[in-house]
């Protein structure tokens, strides 16, 4: 039907593909947010204070996209208008309507609030000096409170440390969620596996280091800026753990796929090594993942000149990314270019200017980018503005 | 002569009701249908089943279901005797044209219709996130076209690909076991024009009706038992090469 | 302990939450569905709403209480189990109205080879011929009644 070329037998239902590359991006977008999120929680709870110039910048990049978030489902659905039903009557055994909260959840209690008590000294005196429109800006985040006592800032410090505490197994459940959306469907194989919430939880965490990595090294690029090389080396150790135990997990999933070779198996390892053989074998194992983690792996065992990290660290970082995206590109695509017989395989045809298409895939990838320089601008994550804020410790809580 | 016709009118109804392809129903139940006292399902012979299309097309008509979608439709199965886990199967345009002539000699063929199997706990009413698909009161899975968001994660989650999404709706839709008729007495529009009863629907409530007692009284098969879905769309004679 | 006046900006936060949280409330009570909920979790007003569409086939018994000569013949025939609007398509609107719809003529060209047409896939039991041989190009209804094909069964030639 409508000219999809199909290899063997397909149910005639599932020529067509249902979910595109938005449902792609999707997981892509809040799996970024998931792992920025616990990179800016390594300084706040575990004390990590290596890490801390990229604190604020997680924040905002975890921000960014999770307002982005949302668009590449409301392109997909067939009645975007009706999308509010699904806070007002969820399906409490649906993980899809569940995730709805536990979305609006995250991005409100969680980093709103996060992101609101950590800058509130520097909106209170932005909100008094800045001239312009932005002023009234600054003034509705005050909230009309302008009190910046040190009893007031003790107090924000500590609803954050609670935030950020609270916000980390917010951040698992964003991330597993959308992994359980996926794995709990026992209709297809290739997604339904208790290990794919966990799968996806830690390539979201590597995904969400190295770009608030990349984020951090070119800004400091990009302002003149001296990049911290005790921060960035320890943003990349924690990537090459984090990468370490997603692929560990990864080839579990493997080895126990070929092991048990149930019904699917057939299907499933043709379908890897012809159609997926691009976008999983070369893109998603060999550059993904076995690219980034030798990178790293030279950086941890040998002594290397300062450029010669950094020129890693910015390799190793894209090839992550790339690497991530191919991932849900395996797991969204992959799940649904078998048949569910185990008897044949279709095709997606994505378009390019269609409304679900690759343009409008890249403009949802580049807009977070646009919606971060934005808040960077309103809400500046770099020392030398701020008062006398961070610079004042206000000891173990 | 016209008492003939009158005694043939008065038996017409008995004559109906003996009938094996049609339900254990008069058209006088329609205003009197009550949800719970009937729980539905279908029964499918497949050593009956011609390959015709008849049924395809026939809930296309009764249906107005849109041409590349299928709400029902029937697949060949070609198995030789070592190949059940390989068997070759088609199924042009769902069937609804017939299929070409087969030109295996060796082997057995085998035609097997395919529907919704309303499932009694069905894996796609689970994952809809808002309630627009669900289990009536009376077994059937239904979609509501004014509520569904078209969100498609029913049709990722039905293991037998029944559903599909609506392209001049844009929202969920598949087989509703003519739910517009049975509520009326009157039987599917695949089990209506099925020319060999390959189609029966079952009413498994009714003690009496004789497709329900067929059901407890032979081997009857369903699709992907290990997926426990509680499907009542029954299989008589299924092989068990069939996906 | 914190003192509660340096503690004014979270109680201003909390309220724009409890604010967001009671519009949400007021949402539901005006946005969500009167029969949501009835039977199960959906709305129960679609089971009417499935219900009231259209019915395009009459039904054979529909056709038999007005065309009962055709009926007496078929019954006793081979093709007495083959509904009516299995051949003759949906007529629905002619059984609730005669003279709206006249009921367009069978093709039988192409009607009696969907079913009978030879294929080694069909059961061996049902009777198939290859057409192409059978009738050298006549029409099927030359020599058998549709409605009851047998060529010894009193009703065809």
């Amino acid at each position: 039907m409508n000219g999809i070329p199909v290899e063997g037998f397909m149910y005639p239902n599932e020529i067509e593909l249902q979910w595109s590359v938005l449902i792609v991006l999707y997981p892509f977008l809040t799996g970024l947010v998931a792992g920025a999120f616990i990179l800016a929680s390594l300084e706040r709870v575990f004390r990590v204070e290596a890490v801390k110039p990229t604190y604020r910048l997680a924040l905002l990049t975890a921000l960014a996209f999770l307002l982005v978030a949302p668009l590449p489902l409301q392109l997909h659905l067939g009645h975007p208008e009706r999308s509010l039903e699904m806070y007002l009557t969820p399906h409490t055994s649906s993980a899809m309507a569940m995730f709805g909260f536990v979305y609006l959840w995250y991005l409100m209690a969680v980093l709103v609030l996060e992101v609101w008590l950590d800058y509130r000294h520097d909106i209170v005196v932005l909100s008094q000096t800045t001239t312009g429109w932005k002023r009234w800006i600054y003034k509705a985040m005050t909230l009309g409170s302008t009190n910046v006592s040190p009893g007031a800032l003790a107090l924000d410090h500590k609803a954050g440390w609670i935030i950020t505490i609270i916000g980390i197994p917010s951040a698992f459940l964003l991330h597993g969620y959308v992994g359980f959306i996926f794995g709990s469907v026992k209709a297809n194989p290739w997604w339904s596996s208790p290990l794919m919430p966990v799968v996806f939880l830690f390539s979201a965490m590597v995904s969400g280091i190295a770009i608030v990595m990349l984020v951090y090294m070119f800004l400091c690029r990009a302002r003149g800026e001296a990049i911290d090389m005790r921060c960035v080396d320890t943003v990349a150790k924690y990537l090459f753990y984090a990468f370490l135990i997603d692929s560990t997990l990864e080839l579990l999933d493997l080895i126990h796929r070929i092991y048990e070779s149930d019904e699917s198996f057939r299907s499933l390892d043709f379908m890897v090594h012809t159609k997926l053989y691009f976008p999983h074998i070369v893109i998603q194992i060999l550059l993904g993942t076995l690219g980034p983690i030798v990178l790293l792996a030279i950086t941890q065992v040998l002594r290397l000149t300062e450029t010669r990290r950094k020129v890693i660290y910015a390799s190793a970082g894209c090839l992550t990314l790339v690497g991530i995206f191919a991932m849900r590109w395996n797991v969204v695509i992959g799940g649904q270019l078998f048949s569910k017989s185990f008897l044949g395989y279709t095709t997606y045809k994505m378009g390019f200017v269609a409304r679900e298409g690759l343009l409008v895939a890249i403009v949802l990838t580049i807009l977070p980018f646009v919606i971060l320089w934005g808040l960077i601008k309103l809400l500046p994550p770099w020392e030398d503005i701020r008062g006398s804020h961070l610079a004042t410790s206000f000891g173990d809580d | 002569m016209s008492l003939t016709r009158r005694h043939f009118l008065v038996l017409l109804p008995a004559a109906a009701v003996a009938w094996d392809s049609i339900i254990a129903g008069t058209p006088e139940a329609a205003p009197n249908y009550k949800m719970t006292e009937h729980w539905w399902g279908m029964l499918i012979d497949v050593t009956k089943c011609i390959g015709c299309g008849t049924c395809v097309q026939a809930c296309q008509a009764e249906n107005n279901v849109p041409d590349g979608y299928f709400r029902t439709w029937v697949e060949r199965y070609h198995v030789t005797d070592w190949s059940i886990e390989n068997p070759t199967v088609d199924s042009p345009d769902g069937g609804k044209h017939g299929f070409p002539p087969a030109t295996q000699e060796s082997g057995k063929y085998f035609y097997v219709p395919k529907m919704c199997n309303h499932c009694a706990d069905s894996p796609c009413t689970q994952v809809c996130p808002v309630g627009a698909t669900f289990v009536s009161p009376d077994g059937v899975v239904l979609v509501d076209q004014k509520y569904c968001l078209g969100c498609r994660y029913c049709i990722q989650a039905c293991p037998y690909g029944c559903r599909f999404l609506n392209p001049e709706t844009n929202t969920a839709s598949k087989c509703t076991l003519c739910y517009h008729r049975i509520t009326k007495g009157l039987t599917t529009a695949c089990c209506e024009t099925c020319p060999t009863g390959t189609r029966q629907l079952v009413d498994l409530k009714n003690p009496n009706d004789p497709v329900h007692k067929f059901i407890e009284t032979h081997s009857v098969q369903v699709l992907k038992p290990h997926l426990a879905t509680q499907a009542k769309a029954f299989y008589y004679g299924l092989d068990g090469s069939v996906r | 302990m914190a003192n509660f006046k340096d503690a004014g900006h979270l109680f201003r936060m909390a309220a724009v939450f409890a604010v967001g949280i009671i519009l949400f409330l007021v949402a539901r009570s005006l946005f969500v569905p009167r029969t949501f909920g009835q039977y199960g979790h959906y709305r129960s007003a679609a089971l009417a709403e499935i219900a009231a569409k259209p019915v395009m086939f009459a039904g054979h018994g529909a056709c038999e209480s007005c065309h009962t000569d055709v009926f007496e013949v078929k019954s006793k025939g081979v093709h007495a189990h083959v509904a009516c609007e299995s051949c003759h398509g949906p007529l629905g609107k002619h059984a609730d109205d005669p003279t709206s719809l006249q009921p367009p003529r069978v093709d039988v060209a192409v009607l009696c080879v969907r079913c009978h047409e030879a294929n080694l896939a069909k059961p061996k039991s049902f009777p198939q011929v290859v057409s192409a041989d059978h009738s050298g190009g006549v029409a099927c209804d030359t020599c058998h009644n549709p409605h009851s094909p047998k060529i010894d069964s009193g009703a065809t030639q």
